[in-house]
């Protein structure tokens, strides 16, 4: 296993599929010559040529426009969004077009098409260049939402994403684009979609999280434990939609508590639907009430402020503490 | 003939030769097909057997001529104003009936017919259309895209990024803007500030001529020289054809609000079928027997068309879950299985 950040990673998702399937192609703003303002799509355009790894003008719903055009001819398109509130002039063609065309015919037509793009804050960046949007995706019926934590899943769920029958969004957090690194496996290496994962084992809470704030939810989790108060389990939920509820409902079976973190704000957000998911189906387990740790009901704050409005691993632990507590 | 030179002026009907008859007869036929399905569709709307119906009178010289100018590989972006384009290619009645129905069986497999789905929010497709001409020209396919839309599209934020798209990657599609004055009750004096659309085109780089689209004969020659120009590699073109929508905008709407009844009136007189009857006449290719002929096959079609439509068994819930991903997630099963097997 090759040791690699988070975008190598992706880079070698997109590698290991347009190899493997000619119908695949990366399009956005950027990615050929320059590699993605990322370098998510560094040497694709070299390797796959120009007709593959397409440079595009700036215009997001043309691009997701265009790509369900590609896709009812044939093509695999995968599009980035160079940052992901950029994708809201998208919404339109995904929400009208995109997550609708297999409904639309029946069930006849697919429409493999993937939407890329880096989410969340913490990189001291402009309006706009920060939002978490995963609810807007994850409340659009058709259209599936993954977002990992780790190189591996990034290189995994990507791939899953380009293979999936239907439109995937993945949502790859870009404050870990270089911060994460680690071991991702050689050759072909695939995510299944709706497939969580444990990734701290515990006994007496569950923090369920997902994206850029794993690091932080476990960082809560390990200082719990070295104070020796509880041992908590983390519980990467890596594709939103569709959820995996049996190892949601597994997990707070055992452990009879529940926090759950976003980046994103409260209200609406994917928690909501985790909580949901508790209260009706396994209320029966919960010792205490479920707690969400997410960002505010605001817009996403000016970039000196972001530090207080990013979810830390001290406002986990303090809803940890409350439900220990309970 | 340089398009760019003919750019502002509206194309007339051209010398031609003498066109084989059969040609004619069949482009009036599609004509007469598409009034007789639109106009039975206000009646059926009427009797409460389709529900509210986008109304298309008036366009038929533009449907019908478009699509005889295409190749059967070729693809179709229509609008909802569109909605029986299907019967040129001899897609059954009963299909676009069911449509306006909200029956299922009224939502074809594009790839049958080589027709998008219909395209309900005004100008959203236009990307699709340019999509997928690129997606032909990456694969060599010698196909083209023509994609419907109305004034009103050319307003819209997807209009602009599609023919940006299209024109940046010289794709072979065909954008033809039905211009009919009136964007429901919005005037195309309102609705912008270039008084001819088709100038729009070359602010994208695209060639665009502006025509007559109440003359089947010249909106099919157009768009036949434009795909002719769009396969030869020579990228996208932009048609403007001039109408009027002598009618509602939909069955629901009321131009008494807007339209002046004059020109409601002249519009309505100047409409396209009588046009064409009376060139057919001229050019003896057609003859009053021949045209009761036309009419009265077309109203057995469309009654067929109706019944068929009606007799479609009623609608499997199950439709509602099975159909929108390869594979329901178990959220949406269990919703299913408790809605179906309580």
């Amino acid at each position: 296993m090759a040791v690699m950040t988070l975008v190598q990673a992706v880079n070698d998702g997109l590698r290991q599929e347009m190899a493997r399937d000619e119908s695949v192609m990366v399009l956005g703003e950027d990615v050929g010559r320059l590699g993605g303002v990322f370098r998510a799509t560094e040497g694709l355009h070299e390797e796959f040529g120009p007709d593959r790894c397409v440079d595009t003008p700036l215009a997001e719903a043309g691009i997701v426009g265009t790509a369900i055009g590609l896709a009812l001819a044939g093509w695999r398109p995968v599009c980035e969004m160079q940052y992901e509130a950029f994708s809201y002039p998208a919404l339109d063609q995904v929400l009208s077009h995109l997550s609708r065309y297999r409904w639309r015919s029946g069930g006849a037509i697919e429409m493999p098409v993937v939407i890329r793009m880096p989410y969340g804050g913490g990189v001291r960046a402009p309006e706009l260049h920060e939002d978490s949007p995963e609810a807007f995706y994850a409340h659009a019926p058709g259209i599936k939402v993954a977002m990992p934590s780790s190189p591996a899943d990034a290189k995994g769920l990507v791939a899953a994403a380009v293979r999936d029958p239907d439109p995937v969004v993945v949502l790859e957090p870009k404050a870990l684009y270089r911060a994460s690194s680690g071991p991702v496996p050689d050759g072909e290496h695939v995510v299944e979609l709706g497939r969580a994962v444990v990734t701290r084992h515990g006994t007496d809470a569950t923090v369920i999280s997902y994206g850029a704030m794993l690091p932080v939810a476990t960082a809560a989790a390990e200082r719990l434990s070295e104070r020796g108060e509880a041992e908590v389990e983390v519980l990467d939920l890596r594709t939103l939609t569709p959820l995996d509820e049996e190892a949601v409902l597994d997990s707070v079976a055992k452990t009879g508590r529940a926090v759950i973190v976003h980046e994103a704000p409260r209200t609406a957000g994917f928690g909501a639907e985790v909580a949901a998911l508790l209260a009706e189906h396994g209320i029966l387990d919960l010792r205490a009430p479920v707690r969400r740790v997410t960002g505010f009901d605001v817009p996403y704050p000016y970039w000196s402020l972001e530090d207080s409005y990013i979810p830390s691993a001290e406002r986990v632990l303090r809803a940890l503490e409350e439900v220990l507590r309970f | 003939m340089d398009p760019k030179a003919i750019a502002n002026e509206p194309v007339q009907a051209r010398q031609r030769l003498p066109e084989p008859p059969e040609d004619l007869r069949a482009l009036y036929r599609s004509m007469v097909r598409l009034r007789t399905y639109d106009d039975r569709s206000v009646v059926y709307h009427r009797q409460g057997r389709i529900g509210t119906y986008a109304i298309f009178w008036g366009h038929e010289a533009l449907q019908a001529g478009a699509v005889h100018a295409l190749e059967p590989g070729d693809w179709i972006f229509p609008s909802y104003r569109e909605s029986a384009i299907g019967l040129i290619r001899e897609m059954p009645a009963a299909t676009a009936f069911a449509w306006w129905r909200g029956h299922p069986e009224g939502w074809w497999d594009p790839r049958e017919w080589r027709i998008a789905s219909i395209a309900v929010p005004v100008g959203s497709h236009v990307p699709h259309a340019a999509g997928m001409a690129w997606g032909l020209k990456l694969r060599d396919e010698p196909s083209c895209v023509l994609a419907f839309f109305g004034d009103g599209a050319t307003s819209t934020g997807a209009f602009h990024e599609g023919m940006t798209f299209a024109a940046a990657k010289r794709v072979p599609a065909v954008f033809l803007c039905n211009n009919n004055s009136w964007a429901i009750s919005t005037p195309t004096s309102a609705q912008s500030g270039t008084e001819r659309l088709v100038d729009k085109a070359v602010g994208y780089g695209m060639e665009g001529v502006r025509i007559d689209g109440a003359d089947a004969l010249v909106v099919r020659d157009a768009v036949r020289d434009a795909t002719a120009r769009a396969r030869a590699g020579e990228g996208p073109q932009f048609i403007e054809a001039v109408t009027y929508r002598a009618a509602p905008h939909a069955t629901a709407d009321d131009p008494s609000r807007y339209m002046d009844p004059a020109q409601l009136r002249a519009a309505r007189e100047r409409e396209c079928i009588g046009r064409f009857e009376s060139r057919l006449r001229q050019l003896d290719v057609l003859s009053d027997e021949g045209i009761g002929h036309v009419r009265d096959d077309a109203l057995v079609e469309m009654e067929a068309g109706i019944a068929a439509a009606e007799s479609l068994p009623e609608p499997d819930p199950r439709q509602i879950f099975d159909t929108t991903y390869s594979l329901p997630p178990r959220a949406l099963r269990r919703d299913r299985d408790s809605t179906l097997e309580p």
